[in-house]
């Protein structure tokens, strides 16, 4: 049984469909990549596998029990406002309510996730300070150590680099791949940057307001679109 | 000082300074989330409902706080499902609600006679209103509110900071939200009494605005602003006694007085102390 299944699926906005023809599976364990251009619906999908969206036709399926409490979602643009008076610990820590559940306060395992993952992307020392007095890329790592904490069995990553330093955006596709590998963390990304992709993602999606490639990596650098797109073209689906 | 011992003296006053207190507590604690999240247009709405219930209450000679509480709470479902439905509609849809209770309660009061005080007493609050009865089931109303905020302090913070992330993370966010406009409702209904329905609303907010001037942590802005309630509804509360004017008035204008302050010091903050 696939941890996600997507057959036939559709997204539409007020009755317009911005992505069509979905057909694709998980498996626990897969690195995934979705690619394509902007616009081509990869934020729409995402927030049709986080539920936040209905499929206007077609079905999303999940199985091997997977809750969405055992999800961890970076947005690509977050939904809390600009001025939120919050600490970087207070916005980390969120992401173990999850698993916490109905149960008062935080457990110290909690609070050791939390700091463990700050630590991980380097803004232990930034805990205690506004979360909106930071910069750009100081706020995505909070929101990805936030994403990792709600982590149990899929991590979903909408865009995870952008405004990240190249350090940090190569540290982060280590620790990525090492939670992929060594914890069996089912990954599903959000990318633009297509060479990182083929090089850590087992298997990529790639749309164009509908569904042009899945499968592995290997066949994606084989195929058409994935030669394509490689090669730096964009409107692969329009030029044909 | 004497003052304060006077006031001590009588036991109506100190019924209405302890129920005042934690009402105080619940509006503020309630009210950074509700201003945060938008919602703080629902606390006014929500105060001109109970207005119109309170004076029907009185027409029909009902105990106040018990006919009030079902109505406001059934009021704040329908205020938040529209505050959701559309955004922009939404807040126009909770003015509707607001004028249209306060049009309510006005026509049933001119179909009676013989109530004017009454009336005054709804709109403005009075510390005479709190009977003995009103006290016990204002007190255990409020350390319930109080209890339940703390409860679920974690689920009101990630509905509140990033709704989005928190159902997609496994939070039943229609729950907390709707927790979140019950515990605002018999806040309000609890506070009426004595703030007056055109006063409740802003026990909700001020705090609130106040403490965000100056506090930059969720958690801190929470405990400033519980706090600046409560010294503000005692320091009120002894004006009010001391030269007899309506006690919500003078609440929250003691309140005024501190978010200028407040605001005053941030702005000196900003300007880097000079
Ligand atoms: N809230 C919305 N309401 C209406 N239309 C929307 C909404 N969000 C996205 N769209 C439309 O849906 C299409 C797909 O958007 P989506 O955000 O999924 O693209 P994307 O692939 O994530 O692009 P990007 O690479 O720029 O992030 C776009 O044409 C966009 O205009
Ligand atoms: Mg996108």
């Amino acid at each position: 049984m696939a941890l996600i299944t997507c057959r036939d699926a559709a997204f539409a906005y007020e009755g317009r469909v911005v992505v069509t023809g979905l057909n694709f599976d998980v498996q626990q364990g897969n690195y995934l990549c979705i690619v394509g251009e902007n616009g081509s619906g990869k934020t729409t999908l995402m927030k049709g596998l986080l539920g936040l969206m209905q499929p206007k036709s077609g079905k999303i399926e999940t199985g091997d029990g997977l809750k969405s409490t055992q999800i961890g979602y970076l947005p690509q643009q977050t939904s809390a406002q600009k001025d939120f008076p919050a600490s970087v610990y207070e916005v980390v820590i969120s992401g173990r309510l999850g698993s916490r559940g109905i149960l008062p306060f935080y457990s110290k395992l909690d609070k050791q996730i939390a700091l463990e993952n700050m630590e991980k992307l380097g803004i232990l020392p930034l805990r205690k300070k506004s979360f909106r007095e930071l910069s750009g890329g100081q706020q995505q790592r909070v929101l990805l150590s936030r994403a990792l904490c709600a982590t149990e069995k899929v991590l979903l990553l909408d865009e995870p680099v952008s405004g990240l330093d190249p350090i940090v955006t190569a540290e982060f596709y280590s620790t990525i791949r090492a939670l992929s590998r060594d914890t069996g963390i089912t990954i599903i990304m959000i990318s633009h940057d297509i060479r990182a992709a083929v090089e850590y993602a087992s298997h990529i999606l790639h749309l164009q307001n509908r569904q042009i490639f899945f499968g592995t990596t290997e066949d994606y650098v084989q195929s058409e679109a994935g030669q394509y797109f490689l090669k730096g073209g964009d409107h692969y689906a329009s030029d044909h | 000082m004497p003052l304060i011992i006077e006031m001590f003296s009588f036991s109506f006053l100190v019924r209405a300074i302890v129920v005042g207190l934690l009402v105080s507590l619940c509006a503020a604690l309630l009210g950074v989330n509700l201003v945060l999240k938008r919602y703080a247009m629902i606390g006014t709405g929500l105060s001109h409902v109970g207005f119109a219930a309170m004076v029907i209450a009185g027409v029909i000679d009902f105990a106040p706080v018990p006919f009030s509480l079902p109505v406001v709470v059934a009021a704040a479902f329908l205020l938040l499902r529209m505050n959701e439905s559309s955004k922009i509609k939404g807040d126009s849809a909770v003015a509707l609600v607001s004028t249209s209770s306060m049009a309510i309660g006005v026509i049933v009061m001119g179909m009676t006679t013989g109530i004017t005080l009454h009336i005054c007493n709804v709109m403005f609050g009075s510390i005479f209103a709190m009977t003995q009865s009103d006290m016990y089931i204002s007190v255990a109303l409020s350390v319930v509110v109080i209890c339940l905020f703390v409860l679920f302090y974690k689920q009101l913070f990630a509905v509140t900071y990033d709704e989005s992330f928190a159902k997609a993370t496994g939070t039943k966010v229609e729950i907390y939200k709707s927790l979140l406009a019950i515990l605002t409702a018999v806040t309000v209904v609890l506070g009426m009494r004595m703030m007056g329905a055109l006063l409740i609303a802003s026990l909700t907010i001020f705090p609130a605005l106040s403490a965000m001037r100056l506090c930059k942590r969720f958690l801190s802005v929470v405990i400033t602003s519980a706090v600046i309630s409560v010294v503000c509804f005692f320091v009120g509360m002894v004006l009010s006694f001391g030269l007899d004017l309506p006690p919500g008035a003078c609440i929250v204008g003691v309140n005024l007085i501190v978010f200028t302050v407040f605001s005053g010091i941030a702005f000196v903050r900003k300007k880097g102390i000079a």
